[in-house]
C-alpha cells in the first residue's frame, strides 16, 4: 500500500469519538458574523452596509484581486454592523454581522435535493462559477480554488487528486462526507477533471477509513464514474499535506519552491471542496456552509454538523457540552489546529472541525535539553533539520535558517510531536519561516524597484 | 661539539630565512588601515550592541573616520560627551542628539488586564505573537515573556513578576534600541531623557475603540481626547483612538495626567499636580502609578 | 479548581516519548550483559558498576548544583547510562578509586564542560575510559583478578596479536556466552546482541550504525584473511566481531545520540569509519583493541559529517 516517501509519524487517530455520528443540519444561527478574510490572499471588500437587507447566498464581500475570494451571506436578514470583531485567536478582523430574519435564499440557487450529474460547461465557465462562489480549499489551507484550477499555459495537468486522507487525528468531517455524500464528491471530481482537462482522477483515502473506501468504490461502480479511482493509502501523518499526498499517489515529488504541484501534473482538491464545487457549478450555490466535526474525548456529546459560516463557536461548544476543568479548544485537529481563545469567534471556511482537549491531554511536557537524537530529522516529511532550524530561529540567524530551507516547512508538527525532550521546535521554526518569508518578499520588492 | 654547532646554525638559518619570507609576505599583503580607527574604537563603549545601526563598534569607528559628515552617526550608548570628544579628535562636527531612554508603553498589569487564557507554548513573546493575541484579550499589550529583557545587553530591563510587565531602569538604559526591535508588539519607544529620569508618556498602544479597550484592560487609553484638550503646548495628539505625547513638545506640566480617566498617562519620578480629589478610579490609578515607580 | 482555557501553538499533542524513557531503555538493554558478566566474573562486577553509576550521578549533581548553580538534570538518567557504560569498559578487578576518577573525568570533562547532555562532542564514558587507559595502564589491563574460571592473563585480542593463541584454537561458542577475558561489559556477545535487538525494537537506535560498524569489520576481516585462505576466511572476521569491545562499541557506545551523526547516510559513513579504524588499530596498531579510539576519533568527525550529510530534502533527487 502506498504512502509518502520520507518522515511522518503515527499518532493515534482518535476518530472513534465522532466517526459514527451522522451529519446533522445545525439550526440556523440568529446572528452570523462573517469575516471578510477567510482565505489566503487579499481580504475582500464588504459590499453591504449597516441596515442592508441580504438574502442567503448574496454577495457581501467582493474579492480584491486574483488571489482572493468572494464572501456570501450565509443567512438572510439585516446587516447590523460592518466592523472589527475578534477571530478565534482574539485578533480583530473586519466582519459583516447579519441578524437573521427568516430563511430567504437568492432565487437562482437550486435548492432541490435531486442530484444533478450532467455538466456541459466549458472549463473557463466552470472556473468562473467557482470563483463567483468564493470557494477556497476546505481542508484547512483556505487557498482560493479558482487559482488552483487555473492551469498555467506552459503547464499541463495530468491527474486530479481528491484528498480524502484526513490524516489529522480526531477530525471526521471529510470521512462523513465520503460516507454520506459520495455522489456529490464524485460529480464534483468530474467537474474538476473537466475544468483542468484530464481524464483521470484518484481519490486518496487512508486505510483507517475502510468503509469510506468501500462506499466510494461502490458508488463509482454503480453510477459508472469513468476515470475515477479510489486509492487506499497507508495511514501516516501528514499524508494529507498536498505534496505528501501527490508523492503517495503518483510517486513523484514536487520540487522545492517556487515549483507548484502542477509542475508534476497534479491538481489536488479536498473532498469537501469537491462537494462545494459540485454545489456551485450544478446548483449555483455559493460556499456558505460546510461539515464541521465537534469532537474530543471529554465532550458530553460529539457531532458532525452541517453549519453555516458565521455561526459562533460557542454555539457548537454549548451543544456538545464542554468538560469541567481545564480545556484547550482547537480550530482544526490537534496537530495543526489553532488554539481558540475567543469563543465568540465565527465558524470560517477553513475550519473542518472543533477539537476539545482536556488540559491534561494538551499540556506540554517539561522542556529538557536537546540530546541530538535526530528523531525530528527522521520525522520531518520535508527532509529538513528541525532541531537546527529551531535553534537558528531562536538565535535569530535568519540567513542561515534560509540556507537550510526553513520556508519549506509545512508546519505539520511532526518534529515537536516526536521530540523526547519536549522542545517546542515548531514554535520557533514558525517564527523563522515567517521572518525569512518576510525577508524574501522584501528583497523581491527591492529588486523590482 | 660540531653537532651542537650544526644544530644551532641550522635553526638560526631557518629562523632567518623564515623571518625574511614572513616580512615579504606581510609587505605584500599589507592592508592600509587608518590608525585613527583603532583610536576611535577605543573611545567607543565597545558594547557592540548595534544601537548606532552598524554591525559593531569597529564598523562604527570606520564610518566615523571615513565619512566627512558625521552628523548622522551617533552612538546612543556613549552619549553626547563622548561623541563630541570623538568629533574633536577627528576634527569634525559632532552630531547633536538629546539623550534618550527606552520607554515601555503598556500599563496593563495583571490586575488591570486580567489573563483570560493560559499560554502553554514556548516562552517567547515572538512565538505568542505568531498565532494569537496573548493571555489577556488585548492585542496591543505587553505579552510578558521577556524577549526584550533577553535582547537588552545592559541589564536595564526587568520583568516584574507581580505586574507581569517589563520595567526600564533609566540609569542603565543606553537607548541602543535593541528592545525596540525585539518587542513584537512595538511597545518600546526611545523618548527624550529628562533630568532626574523624569518621564511622562501614554502607557498604551491600543488602537481599538474605547469600549473594546476597556473590556480587556482598565488601564488602557480609550481615546477620549481629554488630555489633548487640556495640553497647553499642543503636544498630545489622538490618532486611531490612541493618545500620543510628543516628547519634543511636552514640557512636563502634567495637566493631562489628572485628566486621564483610566490612568493611562504614566509619570515617573514626579509628583502629580495637586488638584481637588478625583473620583475613585483615578485614586486607584494613582496608587498604581506609585506602585509602579 | 479554577478552569483555565489553554492556548499554545500547534501541535497540541505529543508522542509521549521522553528522554528518561530512552535512557531507561538503554539501561534495560545493558542489563543482560551485566548479568552475564556477574555470572562469569563474580559479584565484583556489580560493585564496580554500582560505584561507577553512583559517582557519575553524584558528580553530575554536584557540578550542576554547586559549580554551574543551575537546574540539576540527574533525573534524565543519562548519568546512570554514562556510569554503566564506563563500568562496562573497565576490567572487573580494577580498584574502586580508579573508577571514581574515571567517573569524574567522564562527567566533569567529557560532559559538563561542554554544556551537559546533548552538547558533548565525545562520548563521556569513552572519555573516562581513555583517560584511565592512559593514566592507569597497568590497572586498566590487569586481567588477572576477577576473571572467568580457567582463564587468566591477557585478553584474547592481545593473545592473538602476540601470536600466543592461534585463531583456529578459539572456541567461538564459549565466546558468545561470555567465557573469555575482557572488560566487564564486552564479554557475553549474545547478551549484547539481545540488548541491541531490544533497542532496535524500541526504536531507540536505528540499524545504521551497528550494521555499518560490524559490516565494515566483517568485510575488512575477510579481505585481510583472503591471502591465508581456508578456515581463516571465516575465523578472522568472526573472531574480530566477537572479541573485545566490538559489539559493545557498535551497539551501545557508537550509537550515543549527541556524538553520532543525525542522518542515516551520515551514520553509515560514521560507522564505516569506526569499523575501519578499529580493524586498523587492532591489526597494525600498538594497542590490541581499537574500538574506543576509533569511536573517539569518529566522534570528532561527527560535526563535519553532519555538515556534509544533510537529510534528503523533499522534492530533490540527490543532495549530499
Amino acid at each position: 500500500m502506498r504512502t509518502f516517501p520520507i518522515g511522518g509519524i503515527h499518532p493515534h487517530d482518535n476518530k472513534e469519538w465522532s466517526k459514527d455520528k451522522a451529519i446533522e443540519i445545525l439550526e440556523l444561527p440568529d446572528e452570523a458574523k462573517i469575516p471578510m478574510i477567510q482565505h489566503i490572499g487579499a481580504p475582500s471588500n464588504p459590499v453591504v452596509k449597516k441596515g442592508d437587507k441580504v438574502l442567503t447566498g448574496q454577495l457581501i464581500g467582493q474579492s480584491t484581486g486574483y488571489v482572493s475570494a468572494n464572501i456570501h451571506a450565509t443567512i438572510s436578514g439585516t446587516v447590523t454592523a460592518v466592523d472589527a470583531y475578534p477571530n478565534g485567536q482574539g485578533q480583530r478582523r473586519l466582519m459583516v454581522v447579519i441578524k437573521r430574519e427568516g430563511d430567504e435564499w437568492m432565487p437562482e440557487i437550486d435548492r432541490t435535493p435531486d442530484h444533478k450529474r450532467e455538466c456541459t460547461l466549458a472549463p473557463n465557465e466552470i472556473i468562473d462559477k467557482i470563483r463567483e462562489a468564493g470557494i477556497v480549499g476546505l481542508g484547512g489551507a483556505q487557498f482560493p480554488t479558482h487559482v488552483k484550477l487555473s492551469v498555467p499555459n506552459d503547464q499541463k495537468a495530468e491527474l486530479v487528486i481528491i484528498n480524502g486522507v484526513e490524516c489529522e487525528p480526531y477530525l471526521t468531517s471529510d470521512y462523513r462526507n465520503m460516507v454520506e455524500r459520495a455522489e456529490m464528491i464524485l460529480t464534483g471530481t468530474e467537474i474538476v477533471m473537466r475544468a483542468v482537462g484530464v481524464s483521470r482522477a484518484v481519490i486518496g483515502v487512508e486505510n483507517n477509513k475502510p468503509d469510506a473506501i468501500a462506499h466510494l468504490r461502490e458508488v463509482i461502480a454503480r453510477d459508472n464514474y469513468k476515470g475515477i479511482e479510489v486509492m487506499p493509502l497507508k495511514m501516516r501523518y501528514p499524508q494529507g499535506g498536498e505534496k505528501q499526498l501527490i508523492a503517495a499517489v503518483t510517486g513523484r515529488q514536487v520540487p522545492p519552491p517556487p515549483a507548484l504541484p502542477i509542475s508534476v501534473g497534479a491538481v489536488v482538491c479536498n473532498v469537501s471542496t469537491a462537494i462545494a464545487i459540485y454545489e456551485a457549478v450544478q446548483k449555483n450555490k455559493p460556499l456558505i456552509e460546510r461539515v464541521v466535526s465537534v469532537t474530543g474525548k471529554h465532550l458530553k456529546s460529539t457531532h458532525n454538523y452541517l453549519a453555516r459560516f458565521g455561526t459562533s463557536a460557542s454555539r457548537f461548544f454549548e451543544l456538545s457540552g464542554l468538560p469541567e476543568g481545564d480545556v484547550k479548544l482547537l480550530n482544526g485537529g490537534p496537530m495543526m489546529g489553532r488554539s481558540v481563545v475567543d469563543t465568540t469567534a465565527p465558524l470560517i471556511k477553513g475550519c473542518s472541525g472543533l477539537t476539545v482537549l482536556s488540559g491534561e491531554e494538551a499540556a506540554r511536557g517539561k522542556e529538557l535539553s536537546c540530546i541530538k537524537c535526530a528523531k525530528c530529522v527522521s520525522a520531518c516529511p520535508m527532509g529538513l533539520e528541525p532541531y537546527l532550524l529551531s535553534k537558528l530561529a531562536k538565535m535569530q540567524k535568519w540567513d542561515m535558517a534560509e540556507e537550510h530551507n526553513v520556508v519549506e516547512c509545512i508546519e505539520c508538527g511532526c518534529c515537536s510531536y516526536t521530540c523526547p525532550s519536549y522542545l517546542p521546535l515548531l514554535d520557533y521554526i514558525r517564527i523563522g519561516k515567517q521572518t525569512v518569508m518576510t525577508n524574501i518578499r522584501a528583497r523581491a520588492a527591492a529588486n523590482k524597484k | 661539539m660540531n653537532e651542537l654547532l650544526l644544530t644551532v646554525l641550522t635553526l638560526s638559518l631557518l629562523g632567518a630565512v623564515l623571518a625574511v619570507v614572513l616580512y615579504f609576505v606581510a609587505q605584500k599583503f599589507k592592508v592600509y588601515e587608518d590608525p585613527r580607527i583603532d583610536d576611535v574604537e577605543k573611545m567607543l563603549p565597545g558594547a557592540n550592541c548595534g544601537g548606532c545601526g552598524f554591525a559593531g563598534c569597529r564598523a562604527m569607528s570606520e564610518a566615523l573616520v571615513s565619512r566627512d559628515n558625521i552628523a548622522s552617526l551617533y552612538c546612543p550608548v556613549a552619549g553626547g560627551e563622548v561623541m563630541t570628544s570623538i568629533a574633536n579628535f577627528l576634527g569634525k562636527t559632532a552630531p547633536e542628539k538629546t539623550p534618550q531612554v527606552a520607554t515601555m508603553r503598556c500599563g496593563g498589569t495583571c490586575q488591570k488586564r486580567p489573563k483570560v487564557n493560559h499560554y502553554d507554548g514556548a516562552l517567547s513573546c515572538a512565538v505568542v505573537n505568531t498565532f494569537y493575541v496573548g493571555e489577556s484579550g488585548c492585542a496591543f499589550g505587553c505579552i510578558g515573556y521577556g524577549d526584550c529583557v533577553a535582547a537588552c545587553q545592559f541589564g536595564a530591563l526587568t520583568l516584574n513578576e507581580e505586574t507581569g510587565l517589563v520595567e526600564v531602569d533609566a540609569d542603565k538604559c543606553t537607548a541602543c534600541g535593541a528592545c525596540v526591535k525585539a518587542c513584537p508588539k512595538g511597545l518600546f519607544e526611545l523618548r527624550k531623557k529628562w533630568p532626574k529620569n523624569r518621564a511622562i508618556y501614554v502607557a498604551c498602544r491600543s488602537k481599538n475603540k474605547g469600549a473594546v479597550v476597556s473590556k480587556v484592560c482598565k488601564a488602557g487609553c480609550i481615546g477620549c481626547g481629554k488630555c489633548a484638550k487640556v495640553c497647553p503646548f499642543g503636544a498630545i495628539t489622538v490618532d486611531n483612538f490612541l493618545a500620543y505625547i510628543d516628547p519634543e513638545k511636552c514640557k512636563l506640566c502634567r495637566k493631562c495626567v489628572n485628566e486621564c480617566p483610566t490612568g493611562a498617562i504614566h509619570i515617573e519620578n514626579m509628583e502629580r499636580l495637586p488638584k481637588e480629589p478625583k473620583p475613585a478610579p483615578t485614586v486607584e490609578s494613582k496608587v498604581e502609578t506609585a506602585k509602579n515607580e | 479548581m479554577q478552569t483555565r482555557l489553554f492556548a499554545a501553538p500547534s501541535p497540541h499533542i505529543h508522542g509521549g516519548e521522553r528522554t528518561q524513557q530512552i535512557m531507561g531503555d538503554v539501561i534495560l538493554a545493558l542489563v543482560p550483559a551485566l548479568l552475564v558478566s556477574t555470572y562469569v566474573m563474580g559479584w565484583r562486577v556489580l560493585l564496580i558498576s554500582g560505584v561507577a553509576i553512583a559517582s557519575c550521578v553524584l558528580f553530575e549533581y554536584l557540578i550542576q548544583r554547586f559549580m554551574l548553580k543551575g537546574r540539576t538534570t540527574i533525573g534524565d538518567l543519562s548519568a546512570v547510562v554514562t556510569g554503566l557504560l564506563l563500568a562496562f569498559n573497565l576490567p572487573a578487578g580494577i580498584p574502586w578509586w580508579i573508577v571514581v576518577i574515571g567517573a569524574l573525568v567522564a562527567i566533569g570533562i567529557g560532559k559538563m564542560t561542554f554544556g551537559g547532555l546533548g552538547c558533548n562532542p565525545f562520548n563521556p564514558a569513552l572519555t573516562g575510559r581513555i583517560f584511565l587507559l592512559i593514566a592507569y595502564p597497568v590497572q586498566m589491563t590487569d586481567w588477572t583478578t576477577c576473571v572467568p574460571d580457567g582463564i587468566s592473563g591477557s585478553t584474547l585480542l592481545a593473545n592473538v596479536k602476540a601470536g600466543a593463541v592461534q585463531l583456529s584454537e578459539i572456541d567461538y561458542v564459549s565466546m558468545l556466552g561470555g567465557h573469555m577475558n575482557g572488560s566487564m561489559g564486552e564479554i557475553g556477545a549474545l547478551a549484547l546482541i539481545l540488548g541491541g535487538i531490544y533497542l532496535l525494537w524500541r526504536r531507540v537506535i536505528t540499524w545504521h550504525i551497528p550494521v555499518a560498524v560490524l559490516g565494515t569489520m566483517l568485510l575488512f576481516g575477510i579481505c585481510v584473511a583472503l591471502p591465508e585462505g581456508g578456515a581463516a576466511i571465516w575465523q578472522t572476521p568472526l573472531f574480530h566481531l566477537l572479541a573485545g569491545g566490538a559489539l559493545l562499541g557498535a551497539i551501545f557506545m557508537a550509537t550515543d545520540y549527541s556524538t553520532s551523526p543525525m542522518t542515516h547516510k551520515g551514520m553509515i559513513i560514521y560507522g564505516v569509519g569506526i569499523g575501519l579504524l578499529t580493524m586498523i588499530i587492532r591489526l597494525w596498531g600498538a594497542y590490541p583493541e581499537g574500538m574506543s579510539f576509533a569511536i573517539f576519533i569518529m566522534n570528532a568527525a561527527t560535526p563535519l559529517i553532519n555538515k556534509y550529510c544533510r537529510p534528503k530534502r523533499f522534492g530533490t533527487k540527490k543532495v549530499m
